[in-house]
């Protein structure tokens, strides 16, 4: 409560109710933000992935092999499945919030949400590719 | 179809229990009955010290929002049929502390209104002898969706955050923030933004966009939060890259 | 705790919150304190659709908006007062335009206005169909900029403080608590609204109970012209809810069960595709709801649960002329009717709206009461007379409660404080609810029972058409039901928020009011505008171009005077539509 002012020194019994602990079982959507708040955990777990191939690549050659075969093993592969599908939820939130957070103007018409979401859902795509090329076709 | 309908109401009597109750009602099961022509049967035809708010049953007076089977709902455009057979759960709203049965304090909304400036704030003001401000219809676009709230509740009851954090502003007082922001006829929004930078404003919002999804009149303060999270990032920005004269 | 202040507004309506800004710019030194039974938001105002007439058009003319305003109050009305309203209308308008009220535009960025029902030109400002919305909440955003303006909301008020003729504050419930406060003022303005809900089918929302009048009624204020109530044409079945006169303004048509257009047998124009002013559709309100009971008579209206309908046709409109002009309507025909007006047929018919009479006032908001002022639908100055034209509510409340608060605070700089009697009167009212609430000893009669039997005794008696044998047999039930209310029964005895109290009182008011409409329409034999007498079919100027004051007798019985309307420049005469 922020101030009191007088008039509500005389308020009878309120009853407050408390949250419960479990409050973000009871809807879906809380559940799905619960998730997404969870998933920095796993954004924080690619970046410290990321970081240690790197030194694994500075290292050298051996140095990377041995980075590789741990990376393959059961639990590092099971661990980043699931970090992916955390990142993946992570950022389709961030392509639905978009144009709600921006408003684009063409003309003096506005861009309805869809389109600002599919479009960028498009470059996704059209990044993705490019990586891709990167890996497979030009490697 | 059955021709009544449970409801199960939450009673809370401050003078004789410390906690809340819940007391079943039979109601017909009127074709075009809202939850809250059945609240107002029981009222004037059961018992009489049942106590809710309600004015308009039209929806625009925010009066009489409640939780209804777990979601914030004005219960006049709640229609009974579409929880038969029921039982139907009436409850308090949510996040809010209940004075008596199904009333809540809404006070802290109330207080925290004022602090966000929902008036319009120009340098100068033109006398009305000039005649309107000239605005587009395009320019009234760019907020009428804001300036539909009709404060009645039902986010901040449907808001995680605002349970967890009293303190924080709330999607509606900042969904009326941004809606004189938006209005081409105001020049506060920098005065408005001192206040919801705090972390009891903007920041404190985390996106769970439930307030969005039960709001009755579809005005979105979602959306209108993470707008003006980009406003204020934009506008941190500019004040560390550009010199003051330049902002 | 004996709060004081300058001047009390009682209502946190339109009117309320235009006058409490009123005062706080006419004389930042004063203390104004607002006192409404609700969060000044959840105000009847909130409800108003269609609009808010002001003359800005270069095409239209203030005397014009004046000579409707006046033929459609059937030459009720003052002209002193209509004069002074469409003059400053305009300026109230654009005063909230700066204020930030969302006006619909036209391209160019002006405020586009719109035609209404008896309305000779396009002058009527709206911001969609929720123009009593946008007006409040704007004035209600607006007045949280004045920190001199003071807030009781959820405060029931019971009684005006009266000392030798003059007004000297309230006694008020605070809600939540229970606890029964006197709060003086050295002047109070009413602005509480109608009483929709004397009647059983209204489009007034659950607070419309007349409180108000029966204040200043028992303070010893006259009531003014309560004969004479509103019913507007077009409300959903069922419950009541009022589907906007700017349907028909944007081009809805009103048919009967053989889909025939039926207002053109009644004195009302020729009908045609295109909406025309001051013909079919857009004729005042008074005459289209007695066409419907007319159509009744002749078997010509549609049978349904809830009573005879009509239609009201808004299929030819379109869906963006219905999304853009009246999206409040599609969404109340869609969420309470199950319809959808782009494709079907809307249900209507006639429903107690507006009321014309109310606490007698001059044309600044002042009462006979010394230190009391009225204004908006509280209030007669009279500016609506026998019938109002849609779209003059909501700038009454504007032009009239700026009025009143100016008044209001030079009254209030010029006044001592309030005598010391006051206080005792104040005990005795706090003792007088103290006893309702702990001596309402089971094995009466439910609040409610009460109230529903009252509201049909006044359909039945003082509907559209009222004859001396209706008005007679209603008077008498009314006295019983007083009777009957005096031994009537509380359930609930708690001080948080009793809302069975608070009915109690609001019963009691209506009780109060529904007396003196009755008796005001019984001593009126004549019909004029809105009151229709069967035993009277004609307009008699020689013995009632006068206002009714309906006094209160020590005794609790009504005394009915007349005043004669005061006229300036316009002379009765006919009044012609769609010819």
């Amino acid at each position: 409560m922020s101030g009191h002012p007088a008039y509500t020194e005389f308020h009878p019994r309120w009853y407050r109710r408390q949250m419960s602990t479990w409050w973000w079982l009871g809807k879906r959507a809380y559940l799905v933000f619960i998730l997404r708040e969870l998933s920095s955990v796993f954004v924080a777990w690619f970046v410290v992935f990321g970081l240690l191939m790197l030194r694994a690549v500075g290292q050298g050659d051996g140095q990377y092999q041995r980075f590789l075969d741990w990376a393959a093993s059961p639990w590092v592969v099971v661990v980043n499945v699931v970090a992916l599908l955390f990142v993946l939820l992570h950022a389709i939130t961030w392509f639905n919030l978009a144009p709600k957070a921006m408003v684009v103007r063409l003309r003096g018409q506005r861009v309805p949400g869809s389109l600002v979401a599919a479009s960028q859902y498009a470059g996704w795509v059209v990044l993705s590719a490019f990586v891709i090329w990167l890996l497979v076709g030009a490697g | 179809m059955a021709d009544s309908i449970t409801l199960q109401v939450t009673r809370y009597r401050p003078e004789e229990e410390s906690e809340p109750t819940i007391q079943e009602y039979d109601v017909p099961l009127g074709r075009q009955w809202s939850v809250l022509d059945g609240l107002n049967y029981v009222k004037d035809q059961i018992d009489g010290t049942l106590s809710f708010r309600w004015s308009c049953r039209m929806g625009i007076c925010g009066s009489c929002g409640m939780t209804v089977n777990g979601e914030p709902k004005l219960t006049c455009g709640a229609f009974l049929t579409d929880y038969a057979p029921g039982p139907v759960r009436v409850e308090p709203l949510a996040n809010f502390p209940v004075i008596r049965d199904l009333v809540v304090e809404i006070g802290d909304f109330i207080r925290k209104l004022p602090s966000v400036q929902p008036w319009i704030v120009r340098e100068e003001e033109r006398p009305v002898s000039e005649g309107e401000y000239l605005q587009t219809p395009e320019e009234l676009d760019d907020y009428q969706q804001y300036s539909m709230c009709i404060n009645c509740m039902l986010c901040y009851a449907a808001c995680p955050v605002y349970g967890l954090d009293p303190e924080f502003m709330g999607p509606a007082a900042i969904a009326l923030a941004q809606r004189y922001n938006l209005d081409s006829r105001d020049e506060g929004s920098r005065e408005r933004l001192d206040v919801l930078i705090e972390h009891e404003g903007i920041w404190g919002c985390t996106f769970v966009g439930e307030c969005t999804a039960v709001c009755p009149k579809g005005v979105d303060p979602a959306g209108a939060i993470q707008r003006y999270k980009l406003t204020a990032a934009t506008e941190t920005l500019k004040s560390f890259l550009l010199p003051r004269g330049a902002r | 705790m004996t709060a004081s202040h300058d001047v009390l507004l009682i209502g946190g309506g339109g009117a309320g919150l235009r006058a409490a800004i009123a005062v706080a710019e006419t004389n930042p030194e004063l203390s104004v304190a607002v006192v409404s039974k609700v969060y000044p938001m959840r105000s009847h105002t909130v409800s108003a659709e269609g609009g808010a007439a002001g003359v800005i058009a270069d095409d239209d003319t203030l005397d014009e908006h004046a000579y409707d305003t006046i033929s459609g109050s059937d030459w009720l009305c003052d002209q002193d007062a209509v004069e002074a309203f469409v003059q400053e209308a305009p300026e109230e308008l654009l005063r909230l335009e700066h204020w930030g009220c969302p006006w619909s535009r036209e391209p160019d960025g002006r405020v586009a206005v719109r035609p209404f029902g008896g309305m000779k030109n396009m002058r009527t400002w709206f911001a969609a169909d929720k123009t009593g919305f946008h007006m409040l909440h704007t004035l209600f955003q607006t007045s949280l900029k004045y920190d001199g303006v003071r807030r009781y909301d959820e405060w029931f008020v019971t009684k005006l403080l009266v000392d030798d003729g003059r007004v000297h504050g309230v006694v008020a419930v605070e809600l939540m608590s229970g606890r029964i406060e006197a709060i003086t003022a050295k002047t109070v303005i009413l602005c509480t609204g109608g009483c929709g809900r004397v009647f059983p089918f209204t489009t007034n929302a659950n607070i419309k109970t007349g409180d108000g009048m029966s204040l200043a009624y028992r303070a010893g204020a006259p009531l003014k012209d309560m004969e004479f109530v509103q019913y507007h044409p077009t409300g959903l079945p069922f419950t009541g809810i009022l589907i906007t006169e700017a349907a028909r303004a944007e081009g809805g048509w009103l048919l009967n069960k053989d889909g025939y257009r039926y207002l053109q047998d009644y004195d009302l124009g020729k009908p045609d595709p295109h909406p025309v002013l001051r013909s079919m559709e857009l004729g005042p309100r008074d005459r289209l709801s007695q066409a419907f009971e007319h159509e009744v008579e002749k078997g010509r209206t549609t049978d349904t649960p809830y009573g005879p309908i009509v239609h009201l046709d808004l299929r030819h409109l379109g869906a963006k002329v219905i999304d853009t002009k009246l999206p409040f309507v599609r969404e109340l025909c869609l969420q309470y009717q199950n319809i959808d007006p782009v494709q079907e047929l809307v249900p209507v018919r006639p429903v107690v709206h507006y009321m014309m009479g109310g606490v007698h006032t001059d044309i600044d908001g002042a009462t006979p009461l010394g230190g009391l002022y009225a204004a908006g639908e509280v209030a007669c100055v009279s500016i609506n007379g026998a019938n109002r034209l849609g779209s003059n509510s909501l700038p009454e409340c504007l032009v009239f409660g700026a009025r009143a608060g100016r008044a209001a605070a030079q009254y209030a700089a010029e006044a001592g404080e309030p005598p010391s009697a006051v206080q005792a009167q104040a005990e005795d009212e706090r003792r007088r609810l103290e006893r309702t609430l702990a001596d309402r000893a089971g094995g009466g009669e439910r609040i409610s029972t009460i109230r529903s039997e009252m509201q049909q005794v006044m359909e039945d008696s003082a509907g559209i058409y009222r004859s001396q044998d209706s008005l007679a047999k209603g008077a008498d039930q009314l006295a019983q039901l007083q009777e009957r209310f005096r031994v009537a029964d509380l359930d609930d005895r708690s001080r948080t928020f009793n809302t069975e109290l608070t009915a109690m009182l609001e019963l009691q008011a209506m009780l109060d009011v529904a007396e003196t409409m009755v008796q005001s329409a019984l001593r009126r034999e004549e019909s004029r505008g809105a009151h229709q007498r069967t035993d009277f079919p004609a307009r008699d100027d020689a013995r009632f171009l006068a206002h009714s004051l309906v006094h209160r007798n020590p005794d609790g019985s009504c005394r009915v005077e007349y005043l004669p309307v005061t006229m300036t420049r316009w002379p009765p005469g006919e009044r012609v539509y769609g010819r």
